[in-house]
């Protein structure tokens, strides 16, 4: 409870001084909106439906591409961890099209698929599999043969390792794996959706897009805060359960 | 099937390590591990098997699991060779070798759900019985990372036990352990056997550790590794690790031992 009123306080305290800084009138309030102007936008598009809207669209693309991104990077970092070729492979494919902003996929995007859904899930795909190719790979490399040992003995046969000691011992790696996927995924989808516009649905980039070509920086801002804020529920909502249960179990996070 | 017919169970196997040889390939040379190993434990027999490191004590223990194949040689279970790891003979590591994503219970469990013909609520009561012959029932919920190094080694026997194998490898589980600790956990493992009766091959180079515990204590010799000698250990249980007659029994390992040490003088008396 302490600890949430601090929280509020704190954000109390940044508008205040948010707030302070427009009325010193330093800059032009075209510039710096006042946050006043920045939630009667918020207020206006939550009203009118626009912002419900764009957040449905967005996130459907989001979840969409990112889950399709683990469905196909989890195995494949299973595959490059336990396999020479798939290691020398797909796995320094991986390495290198990890560090590939996943932005620039989004010229071969368009060619590829047109302005449509599937140019978006595609950048967003990109965005994700690797790095969560990647994590799964450190992940099952760094588990302590003893546990697959110990499996064994016990009757435990490939599949059953595989699903029952290898996956769960990567837990950690895993977790933090996905969460950097996700990172990812939104960032890749939020410089396609600000760079292309998808005649099937605008989404939040769009709006922030126009925002800027309106010069209404209220919109702009009001777009970025919604942004934050959905990676902020994204965190509590998809990945603190995952990380306070690993806490419990492994006896970490506490220094 | 009730409780007490699952933990009746199979009775103990006998052992024949038939002429064991292996060999290991390393980058620059080959290291011979195990030379024409050769003996048998008879049915619930506790066996330990000493000496230093480096003699292939714990490769032959795991060639007895089935997680290691001999490149000459074979190991019999009831006369049955062994070809891959089983059920009906279970290790426990020097490092307790917990699952730190399930708890206490979880990982007692997690043999018992690999054993087929019992039902989910006969497993959960063959894993509390364990719990509790070990004296943790009280622990059932907590994690690994909470228990000290007595508790996880406990644990690590009950997961063990629970499967009821009929053999039951040991590989220096106790060597990680405080002195305190391990002579509880002597006590303990001489009560439990006498309930639980297994094939016991127990792997140390603690001397006095192997006089408190064995039927018959092996001494093996590095490079290669050999069988050298065989003692019985005839005295009543259960034993107290601080007794007299267990540190005679000691002296004569060690004298034993020294013996066939490699560059060193034999013990003098």
């Amino acid at each position: 409870m302490k600890r949430v009123l601090l929280a509020i306080l704190f954000f109390i305290a940044l508008v205040a001084v948010w707030s302070a800084i427009v009325r010193a009138e330093i800059w032009s309030p075209i510039l710096l909106p006042s946050p006043g102007s920045v939630a009667e936008y918020l207020t206006s598009a939550f009203r009118d439906g626009t912002l419900l809207q764009a957040t449905a669209v967005t996130l459907r693309r989001l979840l969409l591409g990112y889950f399709i991104g683990l469905a196909i990077g989890l195995p494949l970092g299973l595959l490059t961890a336990s396999s020479k070729f798939v290691e020398d492979t797909i796995g320094v494919l991986a390495l290198g099209l990890q560090t590939l902003p996943s932005v620039c996929w989004v010229p071969l995007a368009l060619l590829w698929f047109g302005q449509t859904e599937g140019a978006m899930l595609f950048v967003v795909i990109m965005g994700t599999v690797w790095s969560v190719v990647i994590a799964t790979d450190t992940g099952v490399r760094t588990i302590p043969p003893i546990f697959a040992r110990a499996a064994r003995t016990m009757g435990s046969g490939p599949f059953h390792k595989w699903v029952h000691v290898l996956l769960p011992a990567s837990l950690p790696y895993l977790v933090s794996g996905m969460k950097q996927g996700w990172a990812f995924a939104w960032r890749s989808l939020m410089a396609a959706e600000i760079y292309v516009t998808i005649l099937t649905g605008f989404g939040l980039g769009h709006l922030l897009h126009y925002g800027r070509e309106l010069n209404a920086m209220d919109q702009v801002i009001g777009i970025m805060l919604v942004i934050v804020v959905i990676g902020l529920l994204a965190d509590k909502i998809l990945f603190s359960p995952w990380e306070r249960f690993l806490h419990r179990r492994w006896g970490t996070g506490r220094v | 099937m009730s409780l007490q017919e699952e933990l009746k169970g199979p009775p103990p196997a006998k052992l024949v390590v038939d002429h064991v040889s292996k060999w290991f390939q390393q980058k620059r040379q080959t290291i011979h591990a195990l030379d024409d190993v050769a003996f048998e434990v008879a049915e619930g027999e506790f066996i330990v098997i000493v000496g230093p490191s480096g003699c292939g004590k714990s490769t032959l223990l795991d060639i007895v699991a089935g997680l290691e194949k001999p490149d000459k040689g074979q190991v019999l279970a009831d006369n049955q060779p062994v070809l891959q790891p089983g059920r009906h003979r279970l290790v426990m590591f020097q490092e307790s070798a917990l699952f730190p994503w399930l708890n206490t219970f979880g990982n007692v469990m997690f043999g018992l759900r690999l054993k087929p013909g019992l039902r989910n609520s006969e497993r959960r009561e063959v894993a509390k019985f364990f719990l509790h012959l070990v004296g943790l029932e009280k622990f059932m919920e907590a994690n690994v990372h909470e228990l000290s190094g007595g508790m996880k080694q406990r644990v690590a026997l009950a997961r063990a036990l629970a499967p009821n194998p009929r053999v039951l490898l040991m590989d220096e589980p106790f060597a990680a352990l405080d002195a305190m600790t391990r002579e509880q956990l002597y006590g303990d493992i001489q009560r439990i056997w006498e309930k639980r009766r297994k094939t016991i091959i127990f792997v140390t180079h603690n001397v006095r550790e192997a006089a408190c515990l064995a039927d018959r204590v092996m001494i093996m010799s590095p490079t290669p590794g050999r069988l050298r000698d065989v003692f019985e250990v005839k005295l009543p249980r259960p034993r107290d690790f601080n007794s007299i007659e267990i540190a005679q029994h000691a002296s004569q390992l060690t004298r034993a031992l020294k013996g066939y040490m490699p560059n060193t003088t034999p013990a003098q008396t």
